[in-house]
Order: structure tokens, then sequence, then C-alpha cells
């Protein structure tokens, strides 16, 4: 009977490129800044890498296919590297991957990197792109913001909120991801933003407007991993342990059965109670201290907070407006400024995310650390409500928590 | 000879409001401003000759009991394939069998009449349809196009349970040359209007006529329903006086809210004419290109229990007004719109692909469980229900008639649209199924989830540079 990944595979370093409109950058540019900040933190040498995965997730604006751009922007030593891609779960699919390879005991170190370069489309916003051949025969023409949008209509439908509440809830969200974010250098946006100016911001798709949106940027970041033997004995400290690690992928219920209403994220719901088991915790709202979810939108962070059971299901708008998940709330979403701040390089989100609970955990957030953190939860989201893939991991120190 | 036995009509919703066609136009032709009473009937940006005719098509259907055909011709001048069989994707679309005889009948006004007189004179068995649909291009400030319409109209001829038997037919044949659309132009050159009139009308029409009459051994003064499709306001009557039928039984052209509809007109009259006939009423059918065809009709008592769901005056107060003149030059391609990045994606048509899923996309066909019952589209290889997960266990369910509800929907500013916002969401089938459609038609503050909405054929991409457009089916939300 398999035991779950639980405190076998410890993170050894960790590395993030500043985020941003980075005109400058090429995506190896981009690899290498994050690549040499994480080897300086595992305190290793490259050759000491013994297989790599790799994030990217469109191709054809980034760096091409297959595991080479990596291999070859980092000077890696023929090892093996995997290329993967599953949507804005990317990052988080390489992280899994490296995890998954030294609990295994295949090999003692390995390397997760994700990076994205979306400036280089000539437009705002995620590049419009095919669907895949069938789907583009008959899908709408549906942008990202247009899918998600349709989660505040179903939710608001479901629930009977209204929709100036609901709004004002959207609000919030960004509004607080704005006040972490401009604590943070490497994010993004980091500048405070008003409720009003959240409100009235202009449509993107309703009732999702400008501010409800996350950015739209360049970056990347990566992760060095061990086990939790061969990290003691390099000398480290306070080490960060992975405790859970799931994904859940849509199989056409959602958009296809009349089961789903389209209020919620069925895929984040059972990610999550996997992942809880997974590292035996029983009460979430207590024991997770923070939570990096995929805030693509405001929406989707709100109705995420009631599917992760940090929120009781139609009580979202109520525990965002009376501030639960704010820096001082009692489970802080988004410490680091989220995607909203950050943008969404979707390779590199997942590994972002992991990146700001890695610094919590370790007392090296800076203006942004939290008193005493001891669980981090990380919750990605790749394609749209009615057909996803959602990840989650779950960090926290080394043998020490878990009602479990 | 066989008679009609059922008629359907489809008008596009937008109608556009000519006087804002003189305002943009009026500074480069003065004269234009006479022509500004009323509306004209408009494709949305995503109708054509094919989606209207698929609309009128299943409204002439749903007033027959029988609902199998035996052929299915299109008639038009505007179809949007050259080298690909336009009547065929039409009885796809309604979901018609492969036995069916199909044919596509174009390059003249009297192209409808003809495939009529086809139809009549044929000893086939079964009903045949008879589908006209017209969606011309215009330049920018013709009278043409303050005088045309777009539309469509249908109607079945058989033997068994007529509504309106023919009596005679007559052609006279002139290649009289009024006007032409050469290979490669987009638009009609024509010639004077007045010499249309004389030599062209008032000098070949009664030829035709007096023929069908003394063929049905009927007088002119007899004809109750005189119908002479013509964008000449005032022709019709003056026909009518020269040949004796009665002023009163001219039927109106509706120009002043339609426009006329090419080689669709003809049907279009037709049907409205049925609509408000008596039984034992004698209509006069004309068709006017290149000579004209006469057909000479007498209603039976089932003229008045014959109602399709929308016919003439349903399509015609199924009704939009629309004021932005450059919104229709633009759905018509007559002005190059920047339409950005997001435009330009290129998401060609994969014809193997489409070919495999031709039933879906098509004929919106989906799957019924035989285990679970569970009906559900698209159809895949195992069964939606996660209860059920049967293999292979799907029985083809036709969707295009299902209405369904919005469970989610959105307008979306970002995304590429030819008329933006694109509105889009998850519908909920009363049937069961579920799918994320488009929304069309949608008027801003009309959606929310729960409104009730209905399915249509339309399309979804144009391919400028391959020629090619791709449709689908999508939801309008019933008002």
């Amino acid at each position: 009977m398999a035991s779950g990944i639980k405190d076998k595979v410890v993170i050894l370093g960790m590395g993030c490129s500043k985020f941003g409109e980075r005109w400058e950058s090429s995506p190896a540019d981009l690899m290498v800044e994050a690549f040499e900040e994480c080897l300086t933190d595992a305190g290793i040498e490259r050759n000491q890498i013994e297989a790599a995965w790799f994030g990217a997730g469109i191709d054809a604006f980034n760096v091409g296919s297959s595991a080479m751009p990596m291999s070859i922007a980092l000077r890696l030593n023929y090892i093996p590297v995997t290329k993967v891609e599953n949507m804005c779960a990317t990052g988080t699919e390489a992280f899994r991957g490296a995890v998954y390879a030294v609990a295994s005991g295949a090999c003692d170190i390995a390397l997760a990197l994700g990076v994205e370069k979306l400036k280089d489309t000539g437009y705002g916003g995620l590049p419009q792109r095919t669907r895949g051949v069938e789907n583009d025969m008959y899908w709408p023409n549906l942008s990202a913001p247009g899918a998600f949008a349709q989660l505040a209509s179903g939710y608001r439908a479901k629930h009977k909120v209204n929709g100036d509440d609901l709004k004002r809830a959207m609000a919030h969200v960004s509004v607080k991801s704005h006040a972490n974010g401009a604590k943070n250098p490497k994010a993004h946006l980091q500048r405070e933003i008003t409720e009003e100016q959240a409100i009235n911001a202009p449509y993107i798709a309703e009732p999702i407007g400008l501010f409800d949106c996350c950015g739209v940027s360049d970056g990347s970041a990566c992760a060095i991993v061990t086990t939790p033997e061969i990290a003691k004995s390099l000398g480290k400290e306070n080490l960060v342990a992975v405790k859970a690690l799931q994904l859940a992928v849509s199989n056409g219920t959602e958009s296809g059965h009349a089961s789903w209403d389209g209020s919620y994220l069925k895929t984040t719901r059972i990610a999550s109670q996997r992942a809880y088991d997974e590292a035996g915790i029983r009460r979430p709202k207590e024991e997770i201290t923070m939570t990096e979810v995929h805030d693509c939108f405001s929406i989707t962070e709100l109705v995420t907070m009631e599917d992760l059971q940090l929120s009781g299901e139609g009580k979202g708008v109520k525990d965002v407006l009376d501030g639960a998940f704010d820096a001082e709330g009692s489970n802080p979403c988004q410490i680091d400024g989220g995607l909203k701040c950050f943008g969404h390089p979707i390779g590199a989100s997942g590994l972002r995310m992991l990146y700001e609970n890695y610094l919590q955990l370790q007392g090296r957030a800076g203006a942004r650390q939290l008193s005493d953190p001891k669980l981090g939860l990380n919750h990605n989201l790749g394609g749209f409500p009615h057909q996803n893939i959602c990840s989650i991991s779950i960090v926290g120190p080394y043998g020490q928590v878990g009602s479990a | 000879m066989k008679g009609i036995t059922a008629y359907g009509v489809y008008l596009p919703r937008l109608r556009l409001n000519r006087q804002a066609m003189v305002e943009a136009n009026a500074w480069f032709d003065s004269s234009l401003k006479g022509l500004g009473k009323g509306e004209r009937s408009i494709c949305n940006w995503d109708e054509d000759t094919i989606t209207m005719a698929v609309e009128a098509g299943i409204d002439c259907l749903s007033a027959l009991q029988e609902k199998t055909l035996s052929g299915l011709n299109l008639a038009s001048t505007t179809a949007p394939f050259v080298d690909r069989q336009n009547s065929v994707l039409v009885a796809e679309a309604m979901n018609l069998n492969s036995q069916i005889r199909t044919i596509d009948i174009g390059s003249s006004q009297r192209a409808a009449t003809s495939a009529l007189i086809a139809g009549l004179e044929s000893a086939r068995q079964g009903n045949e349809m008879m589908i006209a649909s017209e969606h011309r291009r215009t330049k920018a400030g013709s009278r043409a196009e303050m005088l045309w319409g777009d539309g469509a109209a249908a109607l079945t001829v058989g033997d068994e349970e007529v509504i309106a038997q023919c009596l005679a037919v007559a052609t006279n044949a002139v290649d009289f040359v009024d006007h032409y659309r050469g290979e490669g132009s987009d638009f009609d050159y024509d010639w004077e209007e007045r010499w249309i009139r004389d030599e062209g009308f008032m000098k070949i029409v009664p030829q035709a006529v007096s023929a069908v009459l003394e063929s049905a051994g009927r007088v002119a003064a007899e004809i109750d329903h005189f119908i002479l499709p013509t964008d000449q306001a005032r022709t019709p009557a003056a026909l009518a006086k020269k040949l004796g039928i009665s002023p009163d039984a001219v039927v109106d052209n509706q120009i002043a809210s339609v426009g006329v509809a090419g080689a669709a007109q003809p049907l279009i009259m037709l049907a409205k004419a049925l609509e408000s006939a008596l039984p034992e009423q004698l209509i006069l059918l004309l068709g006017f290109g290149q000579g004209c065809d006469a057909i000479l009709f007498q209603t039976t008592d089932r003229i008045e229990r014959c109602r399709p769901d929308r016919g003439f005056s349903g399509a015609l107060n199924n009704r939009r007004e629309e004021t932005n003149y450059h919104k229709f030059l633009s759905f018509n391609n007559l002005v190059e719109r920047d339409i950005g990045k997001r435009g330009e994606v290129d998401k060609q048509t994969f014809l193997s692909g489409f070919n495999r899923r031709k039933d879906l996309l098509t004929g919106f066909i989906g799957g019924k469980c035989r285990v679970c019952g569970t009906v559900q589209i698209p159809r895949e290889k195992y069964c939606v229900n996660p209860e059920c997960r049967a293999l292979d266990s799907q029985d083809n369910f036709s969707f295009a008639n299902q209405p369904g509800t919005v469970l989610t929907w959105t307008a979306d500013r970002l995304t590429f649209d030819w008329s933006p916002p694109a509105y889009f969401g998850m519908v909920q089938f009363e049937c069961g199924g579920k799918l994320m459609m488009d929304f069309t038609e949608v008027e801003e503050g009309t959606i929310d989830s729960g409104s009730r909405v209905s399915v249509h054929f339309r399309i979804r991409q144009f391919y400028a540079q391959r020629g090619f457009r791709k449709y689908f089916w999508k939801a309008v939300v019933e008002s």
C-alpha cells in the first residue's frame, strides 16, 4: 500500500527571476536568472544535478519544444531532462517529476524549472491559440477571462448572490493581492489599488473587469530537491519538506454531465482532499497557514477558497469581505501578491508560488514574513472551469507538523 | 400536376434602418434620400445563404406530418461554395437521410421558380423540398443596397395533402440582360431602370402569363394573388393593370420592411400569399430573370390548416432594429476592418477531422446511452455518466430541436468576434445533454443563468485565405 510522498523529499534550494515585462530578456536569460539563485541557495554544483524536469506551457511563443532549450540554456551535464506541459499546472508538474524521481530512489538530486515568455505576442492578455483540431471546430472562441467569467455566473446563480456583492468581494480579492504585491520586489505589479478602481474598471468578460484579471508577464522559477538525509549531510537546517503532491484532471463529466452546475471547481475539491489525506491534514482551515492559489481571476480565488474547505460552501463572499484571506486574516492567501501581481508565465507559476511558501517557512520573506508559518499550500488550475487540471502541493517543516 | 404541401420562411432578425443608410451615403448620392423609408433585413455576421436555407427548411418541415423528403433543391445566386454542393450541406444540417436527391440551382433570379416548375412536373413520389435563399453583396451607397434584403423560404411539393394545387406552368425564356454578375465579380452590374421596366417586364412577362392562363383555362380577372418579384416598386401594379388583374391582388414585395431578396423573393412572396390565402383562390407566381416563369396555383381547403412554426408573418415580426450602417458594411466585408491580432489566429479546418465529426458539427447529433439512458453531446466512446461509463453504448440523438437553459454565460470583450462582445456559456438541455456554446443574436441585458434557449445553425468562422467557412450550432435566447 503506497504511503504517499509526505516527508520523503525536501527542497534543497529555490530561485525565482524578477517577473514582469522582460522585453530585454530571452527565455534562456530568465531560466539562468532563476537557476543561478537556486544553485547558490542549494549550495551545490551544476554537475551534482542528476535529472531535471522542464516546464513550459506554450511552445509557440516560447523556447520551442522538447527539453533541449533548458539543457542548453543551463549547460546541464547531459543528464536526463524531461519536458512537461499540463497547462497552468505545468510548473507544479515539473516539480512533481523531480520529487517523484528523488522519492523513488532513482536519483539523489533533481531539478525542476518552469519558464514562460508571454510578452512576445504583440498584445495584452494570454496569447490566442488553438485548442486542438477537434475542439476548434465547435468550442466557442473563448478567452481565459471568458471561461472563468462563467464561474461567476454559475456561482451567482447557485448561491443566489447579489451581483454587486459578488463584484465587491471580487474587488476585495484583487485589492488584497495588490497590497501584498506592493511589498514584493520580484512582483510585476507593485502598487496598491482601491476597491473603487477594481469595481469601476472596464469589463473584460462580464462580470470580470480589468482588475479582476491577473497580470501577463515573463518569468522563471526553479527548485532543487533531494532526500532529507542528503540535505542534512550537506549541512542544511530548517528543512522544507513536501507533505503532499496531488493532481486531478477533468474527465469530461463537468462539461458534459448534468451533475456539475458550473458553480465550483470539481478537480480542486478532489485534489485538495487527496492532498489533505496524504499530508495527514484533518482541519485544513486550522492547519494550513498560508495559501498560494491560482488567482488567474479574482472569482477563481474566491471559489477556490470554498473548494479548499477554507471557506464554507456559499460563504466565500462573506469570508473574503471579512478579510479572512488578507495578510492579517486567519488564512492569508497570495502573501507574495499572487498571479494578480506576478502575472502568470504559465510554466513558471507553480514553482513561483512554491518559492513564496519556501521563503515563508524559512523565515526569509522580508517585509511579507508571516509569524510562525506551519503549512503552505500551492494550488494551480490549468484550463477552464468546465475542463481543467488541478495541482495541489503542500509543504511544511520536515517531520514536524500534520495531525496524522 | 403536383401541388404545394407546406411552406416555411426565414428572415434575419436584424433590420437596418434605411434612414441610417441615407445619412451615411447621401453626401455622395442625394437621390438615395428618396429611398430612405423603412428598413431592410440584413444577415448577422454569422448568417449566410446556407444558414437561412436551413432555418427556412426546418420551418417548412414543422408544417408537415410526414417529414420524409424525396429531394432537396437549393436555389440561390449567392451560395457560398462554387464546388461543394450547398444543398447537401443544408440537407445534412436538417438531418435528412442520405438517399435524398439534392440539387443546387442558381445563375438567375428565376432559379427558384424554375426549380419549382421542375418539381411540380416531376413524376417522383413523395414530398420534394424547394428552398430559395439569398444574401447578395452590394456596393456601398448603391440603389441595390437600399432596396434589397436577405432572406429565405422553403416549400414542399407533392401529391398528397396539397394546400395549393398547380394548375399550369409556363416559361418565356429570353436572354434579356437587365443586370448580370460575371465570373469573379462581387457585385451586379445593371442597366437603366426605365428600360428594364418597358422592354423587360412589360414585354416579357405578359407572354408567360397569357400562356399559363390559357393552359389552365382561366382569365386574369380571376387571380386573387399576383406575385411579381422585383425591386421596382410600381411595376407590379402597372403590369397587373396591363394584364387585367385586379389591383387588390397585387402582393406587396415588402420593400419597406424587408427588401427584395433576389432569387429567394418568389418563394418568400408565395409563402406570404399562402399564409393569407383562403381556399379555392388563384395565385399567380412569376419569376423574372432572363425571361419569365409563370406558375398558377389554386388553394385547397387544407390551406388554412397548414401553419409552419414561423411562417412569413412570424419571420417579419421577429425583428431587431439596427441603426449602425458601419456594422452592416463590416458584416458584408465591404470595409477592411482592423480585426486585431487575435483575429489573425489561423484555426484551419482539417477536412479529415471535420469529416469524422460531421454528425456533430453539421447535424448537431449527440448520443443517448442504451445502458443508462443518459443523453449527451458530443458523443464519445464511453458514456459521460460517471455511474455508467459504458463503451460504444450510444445511439444517435439529435439536439437540433432541443430546448435548453443557460447555466453559465459571459460577454467576452477580449476574444475576437465579428460582433463583440462574444457571448457564450454552458447550455443545459432539457433532454439532459450539456455543452458550452456560442450565443448569437444576444441583446445586452437579456441573458442570464436560467434563460431559455433554442439552437440554430450558424457560421462559426471564415477562412478568407482558403475560401472556406465553418458552421456549427449556436444558442439563441428565447424572448
